[in-house]
């Protein structure tokens, strides 16, 4: 029932197609990811992607992010250029930077790019999947889905289980444009992830 | 150690490390690949881990792991309350949390969100096994898939239990051969659970390691006897018997319970008995554990032989007489760890056994035993029980479960 169960199927899957030079075992390894790496099939045929070990970080409200390991199996190049999920009108992919001399998070307008069969992690300390205006409580254990969109208009649906987790707390510094990737942040939510302040 | 020792960076590790991994390994000839070396899943070159700290004990099955299984050298039993507001729902969330840390840290993958995931490389026979206590029936609403018997038990003459090794809602047990690996599974596994719940006691325990004695020898405890003599085979249909449980509520099949008992042992006057008064309180010899009435450990006793004064050989009082069960299906099953919590100022030690007894049964099983050594037994002299608590262990879950599902889910 959690995602990441399957995590080592698709794992061998992932080693299998490294090490195979045949073109011709790719759609079959595809089709066996897809069933492990998604809910549901994404509409766009993005069966390479998966999310591996996503969970997400407790909170009482206000803000929190997700994280978990992206993995491309395809031979392409792909990027995700937003995030969505029923906790949070407001969810922004967000990198963490050095600025001024302090490490501080902002929305990352490039997106995530996952290198054809490679991985890219999302991590406390690193790019994240960030959600503002958190009203509901993530508590540990729950299960919260999230879907992810690529620049080709794909998806990928994902469930992120809560975890109690310490870190994670660097500086919020939004971007001078957050108006690219997320669609909903026009209801006034976004002043609480004002500069310098925390999220937890 | 029979298990078939999995090379976990091949087949177990985290996602990235072992994509990539298989990446770089096929990388320069697309050829002999070899992905669970240390080499090709890591950027840090390193010597290949020792054979002992790559086994791997299996976490999914139709029994949990930690009770058939060849007791590991370190252990920690946790007895957990759970909080007053926490319920079915929450307890599910708790118990699917705690079987996916356990799952991963046992097959040597760091848990989730793991902040040392160095710290589970090395699973050394990591085991991780859960029980559930009077309370977290109650808690959950389930009283009536309540054994009757995981209760407290009656209370026994000897018993001199204090509230601070006594009871729990929760039990987790986690064994590894490997200090580190067990320090590392009992944080992360607390951390995961103090949301739901909160500490009541911690129980360390320590036994001589597979390294430094054949699997299977009968242990010494620290009054130095031979313990655990007469004691089921795993892998037996006497200890199958005697341990799982075949019947009663369908969610506790496949699954047993467990008496741990805090004795102390009182280590001063113990020093005061000569040899002989030592192997008389027993009924078997100190060097080589054979019964007073044998020449070799596993001899049976002979109950009725007479010595030369017209008395038992082996006494009417001695411990193995007095916990002595005929029919092997309703023996217990011991599991036991040495603990050694320090030495006061005046040079006192505090020392004992933490006596971990799985049984199918624990009112035909456990309590005629204890209740029969609480009347009399000679070694009641040296030892005393300081703690109780008693836990429904429910079976093993399958891949895609976690462990309480059957009752919980």
């Amino acid at each position: 029932m959690f995602l990441r169960r399957i995590a080592p199927a698709a794992i061998l899957i992932t080693m299998v197609a490294a090490c195979g030079s045949q073109p011709a075992a790719q759609p079959e390894n595809r089709a066996a990811v897809q069933p492990a790496a998604q809910g549901t099939p994404a509409p766009s045929g993005h069966a390479a992607i998966s999310l591996t070990d996503p969970w997400v970080k407790g909170t009482e409200s206000g803000m929190t992010a997700a994280f978990g390991t992206l993995v491309n199996n395809g031979d392409a190049e792909v990027t995700v250029v937003s995030a969505s999920s029923p906790l949070s009108s407001d969810v922004e992919l967000h990198e963490v930077v050095e600025s001024g001399g302090k490490t501080v998070m902002r929305p990352k307008k490039e997106g995530f790019v996952i290198p054809a069969h490679g991985t890219h992690q999302l991590e406390p300390g690193g790019d994240h999947i960030m959600l503002m205006g958190v009203t509901k409580a993530v508590k540990p254990g729950d299960e919260i889905p999230f879907t992810l969109t690529f620049k080709d208009g794909g998806t990928l649906e994902f469930t992120a289980i809560g975890k109690e987790f310490a870190g994670g707390k660097e500086n919020y510094q939004p971007g001078t444009d957050h108006g690219g990737s997320h669609g909903g942040g026009a209801d006034g939510d976004h002043a609480d992830g004002g500069a310098g302040q925390e999220h937890n | 150690m029979s298990e078939p020792r999995l090379s976990r960076r091949g087949l177990l590790a985290g996602g990235a490390a072992t994509a990539v991994g298989a990446l770089a390994a096929c990388a320069p000839t697309g050829t002999s690949a070899t992905p669970s070396s240390r080499s090709a899943a890591s950027a840090v070159p390193a010597v290949a881990p020792a054979s002992a700290a790559a086994a791997v004990e299996p976490f999914f099955g139709e029994h949990q792991s930690g009770i058939a299984t060849m007791p590991q050298t370190y252990a920690v039993f946790l007895g957990l309350d759970l909080r007053a507001d926490v319920g079915r729902e929450a307890i599910g969330r708790l118990m699917r949390l705690l079987t996916d840390d356990a799952r991963r840290l046992t097959q040597g993958r760091p848990a989730l969100a793991d902040v040392e995931p160095e710290l589970a490389l090395d699973p050394s026979r990591l085991t991780v096994t859960f029980g559930f206590g009077p309370g977290l029936f109650t808690a959950a609403g389930v009283e009536s898939l309540r054994p009757e018997t995981v209760a407290p038990l009656p209370a026994f003459g000897i018993d001199r239990l204090e509230k601070q090794w006594s009871g729990g809602d929760l039990l987790v047990q986690i064994c590894a051969d490997d200090g580190v690996t067990l320090s590392h599974a009992l944080r992360m596994i607390v951390k995961d659970a103090r949301a739901f719940a909160k500490v009541r006691w911690t129980q360390r325990g320590f036994r001589r390691s597979a390294q430094i004695q054949a699997p299977g020898t009968t242990q010494r405890n620290l009054m130095g006897q031979l313990d655990g003599t007469v004691n089921p085979a795993p892998g037996t249909a006497d200890f199958d018997r005697a341990v799982w449980i075949i019947d009663g509520p369908e969610w506790l099949r496949g699954g047993t319970t467990l008496v741990l008992r805090r004795i102390h042992m009182d280590l001063e006057t113990w020093d005061a008995a000569d040899r002989v008064a030592r192997e008389f309180s027993v009924g078997r010899r100190l060097d080589n554990g054979a019964p007073l009435t044998g020449r070799a450990e596993h001899d049976d006793p002979d109950f009725e032989k007479l010595g030369a004064a017209g008395f038992p050989v082996i006494s009417e009082y001695a411990h193995i007489r007095r916990a002595h069960v005929q029919d092997p299906g309703l023996r217990i099953f011991r599991r036991p760890y040495n603990y050694d919590e320090g030495v006061t100022s005046d040079g006192k030690s505090s020392t004992g056994l933490l006596f971990a007894s799985y049984q199918a049964d624990i009112s035909r099983q456990f309590v005629p035993v204890q209740r029969k050594l609480a009347e009399a037994d000679l070694l009641n002299a040296w030892t005393v029980p300081i703690g109780s608590a008693v836990f429904a262990i429910p079976p093993g879950c399958a891949p895609n479960g976690w462990v309480g599902d059957g009752l919980l889910g």
